[in-house]
């Protein structure tokens, strides 16, 4: 059948997924800790039917030849680890990473995941928690009665309780950092998973070997850029719009054919 | 039987042909560093006894369209675009050189680093491996600088630099993948004229409004050849016509 079509197709496809991935990002626009995704597009495989260069005779070869592409598609989802703005909220259990690095997490089925939201919580055994109720790691238990808790940029955590003079150490948090971050399996929850592509964790100190620093009482915004994803959704519509014209055209060349012989 | 019926019906099916190479152009309007196929189509004669009345219409895949691309801000550190003419300098994976436009580069676990497509991006010797660093950035001739994990911003190492060349675009051919090679498997050499924008990604140089208008253009001319093979479906109608007498 018209080659013409299938090709179009792949195209209507892509798009279709890039709306996809578009439409994500603008929704987490005010998720705390989100990275935004990028399609990333591939040209399919061409068909030769002709190699240039071949010997049409002894002493003359073809100029050029013909190569039929075969369309495009959607290699990967990629997410960009740019930093997003820093926003002070004034919550003591508030904590954004600045620059680059991971809070550990542990899931409820004993495994690791990571994450760049850092709006924890204290639990009822005073414990600290995600927002879903995820342990901290390493994990950190606020005592009773305690007046104050600060979080230094190299993740030391003191608690000032009551009737005491001067804060003491309760423990320190620490930043997880991975080779190649666009690697890690986003699961949602504002979670990610550590694959083979990201390499393993390695664990380290805020602020030391390139690791960001904590910063205490504000959290990391979604680095969604609205105005370009507005852009990007506008430029997806519209080359969607033209592959389906292509489909069309493909479909009224056979229509054609069919009404006139 | 009359041959008018061939060389229409060829004419069709050639079309079709373009149609796709037009079809494809359109279905990678978004890919990044695409570039556009050209396509034209050339006079066959038809061989054989008698006069040389028949000629048949063949497409061919008239090469590559190197215009620039407009190019988009990312501001991801290892997205770059080429500024003018060149290309970066790829293993293709049966382990030639090939060229390519695409910037979008990735980090894999190991430091290598790859394009979008998935093709090891080559350096001053061999395939660019980065060690673990704090921050990088690539310069505006390929130069990949790098602030090691345990040192201040005041130290910066270069780790390797980016192979870019520039060579004669009329004698590049794009390949089965998409990507370009020179003719005999011959390696272009590294030229520091090219200069790149890092932070940007240049985009698909596939120009819409040109290929729309092919498409309609095509779609028209298939058409014409349709009412050729009904012509001559006509001819032969009136042709039995006349043997029929009386």
């Amino acid at each position: 059948m018209n080659q013409g079509l299938w090709v179009a197709k792949t195209g209507l496809d892509a798009q279709q997924t890039r709306m996809a991935v578009v439409s994500n990002n603008l929704a987490n626009v005010n998720t705390t800790g989100f990275k935004q995704d990028r399609a990333v597009f591939e040209d399919l495989l061409y068909q030769n039917y002709r190699q240039a260069g071949a010997n049409t005779s002894q002493d003359t070869i073809l100029p050029s030849g013909m190569n039929l592409g075969t369309g495009v598609r959607i290699v990967a989802t990629e997410k960009i680890f740019t930093q997003g703005s820093v926003l002070q909220t004034g919550n003591t259990y508030d904590v954004a990473i600045n620059g680059r690095g991971f809070f550990e997490i542990l899931r409820p089925s004993g495994d690791s995941a990571y994450t760049r939201d850092g709006t924890f919580r204290v639990n009822d055994q005073g414990e600290l928690v995600t927002s879903a109720g995820f342990l901290v790691q390493p994990g950190i238990t606020v005592p009773d009665a305690v007046e104050s808790v600060t979080i230094a940029p190299d993740g030391t955590v003191t608690a000032k309780q009551a009737g005491q003079s001067s804060p003491t150490q309760i423990g320190s948090l620490q930043i997880i950092d991975f080779i190649n971050p666009a690697g890690l399996q986003p699961i949602g929850d504002n979670l990610f998973l550590e694959t083979a592509a990201s390499g393993s964790p390695q664990p380290g100190t805020p602020t030391q070997n390139g690791l960001g620093a904590l910063n205490q009482g504000a959290l990391e915004s979604s680095n969604v850029n609205v105005v370009a994803e507005l852009v990007n959704m506008i430029e997806t519509q519209r080359a969607y719009e033209m592959n389906s014209k292509a489909i069309s055209t493909n479909d009224q060349m056979m229509q054609y054919i069919n009404n006139n012989l | 039987m009359d041959e008018m019926i061939y060389v229409a019906m060829t004419g069709a099916k050639q079309t079709e042909y373009a149609q796709t190479i037009n079809s494809n152009n359109l279905a990678n309007v978004n890919t990044t560093g695409f570039r556009a196929d050209l396509h034209a189509f050339s006079s066959i004669p038809v061989d054989g006894p008698g006069v040389e009345t028949r000629v048949n219409a063949v497409v061919e895949s008239y090469g590559t369209d190197f215009a620039q691309a407009p190019v988009a801000n990312t501001g991801r550190a290892l997205d770059f675009a080429i500024r003018g003419d060149g290309f970066i300098a790829v293993q293709a994976p049966d382990g030639t050189e090939a060229y390519t436009r695409r910037g979008d580069l990735r980090e894999h676990p190991g430091g290598l680093l790859t394009t979008g497509a998935g093709h090891l991006v080559m350096g001053d010797g061999g395939p660019v491996a980065l060690p673990p660093y704090a921050r990088m950035m690539i310069g505006e001739d390929g130069t990949i600088s790098i602030q090691a994990l345990d040192q201040g911003p005041e130290t910066q190492s270069i780790v390797d630099r980016i192979k870019l060349v520039n060579p004669d675009i009329t004698r590049l051919q794009k390949g089965e993948d998409g990507l370009f090679r020179l003719p005999d498997g011959e390696a272009a050499p590294a030229d520091s004229s090219v200069k790149i924008t890092s932070g940007s990604l240049e985009q698909s140089n596939v120009n819409v409004a040109k290929t729309l208008v092919n498409m309609i253009e095509l779609a028209r001319q298939y058409e014409m050849q349709v009412n050729v093979i009904k012509t001559s479906q006509e001819n032969a109608d009136a042709a039995s016509q006349i043997m029929r007498l009386g």
